[in-house]
């Protein structure tokens, strides 16, 4: 029998910022900016979008594709995401009653850094294959936030992915071939309670923490699968920047073409739980039946989930049946200036 | 503000846009009444609301009140949807209220629509956007 992806869909925000102008706002040199973390602009939440908001538009990009999956056959939905509108209130019961899929589910929110949304992906496809449920969904999505002024301010955007996985084979668009996991305890990056913003240890985030991940999670399913980087036709890797995917990717023996059509860093930011699984979007947008496709995520703290998926040939006929994400990335863009970003982030204090 | 109760007993329409359309005449209700205004039938069944359609008419709230003053100015606009029936709600994602226009093609998301201050609940539903 085999499990994978019946439907996935993307939702990028349409307001945008580009790096001169936070840049100029803190005394910083935008074109060594642009050319350390090959970044552009990234994408910014209205006041009215949220991990909520996003990720039920990008569920319901992953029912249109679905080739009319009952919202009440979803037996677990999960949401990954570092950014839960509610401390306390599952942010999964709202997108699950947006959809129609409740009440007969299993919901929970997972937080793992940038890698929650992985997480979801990883449990959803876990309980298709042991038979517990006919359909999962796992949803990766972030309003992330960086502090005023710190590096992380260039990357953190928002966005959502979602994929609904099952085992009727006539709907199967892209099956899982493998899976694995790596992690260990890395203090690269935190957030502390009722804290507004995170704290990173800067360099440490880099070779102890991301690309030693990131390498034995990709080398770990690689080994596995018995498969040699050669053998895909896509390869995406968690984004913190523009820079890490391509370096990493090239580390591990993939090519510029393997990498390049996953990678949306540089013009969307860091979409944090949504980031691999978004440029995975990106990817099915385009792939063809048969290719092999690796996705591995990464999550500070640190850990990184890897997936295997082979492309069928349903993919052909569902992709163009939802907004791509290439077009809500490149199409339709809302330029705002630091003032309005600063507003819309919540980064001004309002009088109570 | 909405209170807890009210907004859940609502979450049928605000989430999944359920309409009620009459058995005894066809005509699609929203919000759901108990009575038809048409035929007086009083036995519906649900059907969701297309989530295309056109601006009617539309103003700009410049004050708005408590729950809505973060979206201030706030595009309020009649939207007629693709079958016939005519919804008030916002509109989203405009870098200038300015570009609204009466025949406006528009399609629903799914935003937040109000919020209770920084602790109080969040309050979700639908806005127009550009389509």
């Amino acid at each position: 029998m085999s499990v994978g992806i019946v439907g996935y869909g993307a939702f990028i925000p349409r307001r945008r910022i580009k790096l001169e102008e936070i840049a100029k706002v803190w005394g910083a040199d935008a074109p060594s900016y642009r050319k350390g973390l090959q970044l552009h602009e990234k994408s910014v939440p209205g006041a009215d979008e949220d991990t909520v908001t996003m990720s039920v538009e990008a569920t319901r990009n992953a029912l249109a594709r679905s080739g009319g999956v009952d919202p009440e056959e979803i037996g677990a939905l999960y949401v990954g995401s570092e950014s839960h509108p509610y401390a306390v209130k599952p942010s999964g019961t709202i997108v699950a009653e947006a959809i129609g899929a409740t009440p007969a589910l299993h919901i929970a929110d997972l937080e793992f850094a940038c890698k929650a949304g992985t997480e979801g992906l990883f449990l959803a496809q876990a309980l298709v294959k042991a038979g517990e449920v006919k359909y999962a969904v796992g949803i990766g999505a972030d309003t992330s936030q960086g502090a005023p002024g710190d590096a992380l301010e260039y990357s953190a955007a928002a966005g959502a992915a979602a994929f609904i996985f099952g085992n009727d084979e006539d709907r199967i668009l892209a099956e899982v071939v493998d899976t694995y996991s790596w992690t260990t305890d890395t203090p690269d990056f935190w957030r502390r309670e009722y804290m507004h913003y995170p704290r990173h240890g800067s360099r440490f985030t880099g070779e102890p923490a991301y690309f030693r991940t990131t390498m034995s999670s990709a080398r770990g399913i690689m080994e596995k699968a018995g498969l040699e980087p050669g053998e895909f036709a896509h390869a995406i890797f968690h984004q913190p920047n523009g820079k890490f995917p391509m370096r990493v990717g090239k580390k591990l023996g993939f090519t510029q073409e393997q990498l390049e059509t996953g990678w949306l860093s540089p013009w969307l930011g860091n979409t944090y739980s949504g980031a691999s699984p978004i440029g995975f979007t990106a990817v099915l947008d385009i792939a063809q039946p048969e290719d092999l496709v690796l996705l591995t995520s990464f999550g500070s703290g640190a850990g990184s989930d890897s997936f295997v998926f082979r492309v069928k040939e349903r993919i052909e006929v569902a992709r163009d049946r939802a907004a791509k994400t290439r077009e809500q990335l490149d199409e339709n863009q809302i330029y705002v200036d630091y003032g309005t970003y600063a507003k819309l982030r919540g980064k001004i204090r309002m009088a109570e | 503000m909405i209170s807890p109760a009210r907004s859940w007993r609502e979450f049928p329409q605000r989430y999944r846009l359920e309409a009620a359309r009459c058995e005894g005449c066809e005509k699609v209700l929203y919000p759901p009444r108990v009575v038809c205004p048409d035929c007086g039938g009083c036995t519906f069944e649900t059907t969701p609301l297309p989530r295309e359609g056109k601006v009617v008419t539309f103003t700009v709230v410049r004050v708005p009140p408590a729950g809505y003053t973060e979206q201030s100015p706030l595009p309020i606009a009649l939207v007629e949807l693709t079958n016939g029936v005519k919804v008030m709600m916002q509109v989203g994602d405009l870098a200038d209220p300015e570009e609204l226009e009466i025949g406006m093609p528009v399609r629903l998301e799914f935003r937040r629509v109000a919020w209770d201050g920084e602790a109080g609940l969040i309050f979700y539903g639908h806005k127009a956007v550009k389509g």
